[in-house]
């Protein structure tokens, strides 16, 4: 297993573009990228009226719970789910196996669309999100990661909080 | 897996509560989420059955705040501690950043936190994880009851070698909550330097 997602600015936006490509491509209300542990990865479109860190959460644990249910019947996943709501849909695509990408739509769109639009961006994130894997994967020598002068700081910034 | 985002200057790591049924971890977090400033905590989540039984986890955001430019957030979970709910136990398990082992010390839960540690182990190793690499803490909670084994006990079961830290605790109360998760926070954020 991997260890963790970094993500460094190019392809951060080259992300982000392609999710605001699919929100006006399809006219969804919102898109979400979430890793599968449900931390949510950056959003397109409208997120004023939704709690996004629990819907990031509830997505993964959903997504997670319906794989299982999957390999019970003997599938290896199921790639997608549908919830159809009275006024807010929502459709959720599994991501180079280990992203999630979660479109909530009205009526102002169609589900075919949003499946067919999402199926190819499902594609071009999927390059991206390789290309990350690949790199996390070759990264030699030292962890490019957070330095001491960090770790110090996010203890005191924890006495602070914790209040001793 | 932690999620570092160095475009949006973001950090989200995952905290997993594990231990026995009725131990005491939704206590932890519910505990954390009433002490808690309202701009630091997210929305308590809690799927649970209509007994307050977790049926499959609770979740709490905790924002750290700022730092070095970074913004940084704990996810601290649960999972349903009884024995046949080990499939969601699993998946909550999934992309931890650090563990906290939640042990009932009653004498009579005894075995059930040596069981349940061994079932934390096994689902580790579903994952290709073991210990030695993610921090675990341990606390013994409901050191106030009068019928509880010794933490010299406890220690010699779950913790023989004295690896991980452990803390006594009353969760009901708040005592060694916020010291059990300062310590895991910390542990967790070594991990990522």
């Amino acid at each position: 297993m991997r260890e963790g997602i970094n993500i460094f600015e190019e392809d951060f936006w080259a992300i982000t573009d392609i999710l605001n490509r699919l929100l006006q491509g399809t006219n969804a209300r919102t898109i979400l990228l979430i890793d599968k542990a449900g931390q949510l990865i950056t959003s397109s479109g409208d997120t004023a009226k939704i709690d996004v860190s629990s819907f990031a959460t509830l997505s993964a644990a959903d997504f997670a719970a319906t794989s299982q249910l999957a390999s019970l019947i003997g599938e290896k996943e199921f790639s997608t789910l549908f919830h159809q709501g009275e006024k807010e849909n929502l459709y959720v695509c599994l991501i180079a196996d280990r992203v999630i990408l979660a479109v909530i739509f009205d009526m102002r769109t169609t589900l075919g669309l949003v499946r067919v639009r999402a199926k190819n961006s499902a594609a071009e994130l999927e390059k991206i999100f390789n290309d990350i894997f690949d790199k996390l994967d070759k990264q030699t020598g030292p962890k490019k990661g957070l330095d001491l002068d960090f770790t110090k700081a996010a203890e005191e910034e924890l006495d602070k909080l914790f209040g001793f | 897996m932690a999620l570092i985002n160095y475009a949006s200057r973001e950090i989200n790591s995952k905290i997993v509560y594990y231990g026995p049924g009725l131990g005491g971890k939704t206590t932890n977090i519910k505990y954390i989420y009433t002490k808690l400033n309202p701009e630091i905590k997210g929305k308590l989540i809690s799927l649970a059955t209509e007994l307050d039984r977790t049926l499959f986890f609770d979740f709490l955001p905790v924002d750290l705040g700022t730092i070095r430019g970074f913004k940084t957030r704990f996810h601290l979970y649960t999972v349903p501690g009884q024995v046949f709910y080990n499939a969601s136990r699993k998946l909550i398990l999934k992309g931890a950043d650090g563990i906290v082992f939640v042990a009932d010390s009653q004498i009579e839960r005894y075995d059930e936190n040596i069981e349940s540690f061994e079932n934390m182990n096994d689902n580790l190793q579903t994952y290709n994880l073991t210990l030695d690499r993610i921090p675990l803490i341990i606390q013994y909670n409901k050191r106030d009851l009068p019928n509880i084994t010794s933490v010299e006990e406890l220690q010699k079961v779950i913790n023989p070698q004295n690896k991980y830290p452990f803390f006594e605790a009353v969760a009901s109360q708040g005592i060694g909550v916020f010291e059990t998760l300062k310590e895991v926070c910390k542990k967790v954020l070594l991990t990522l330097g």
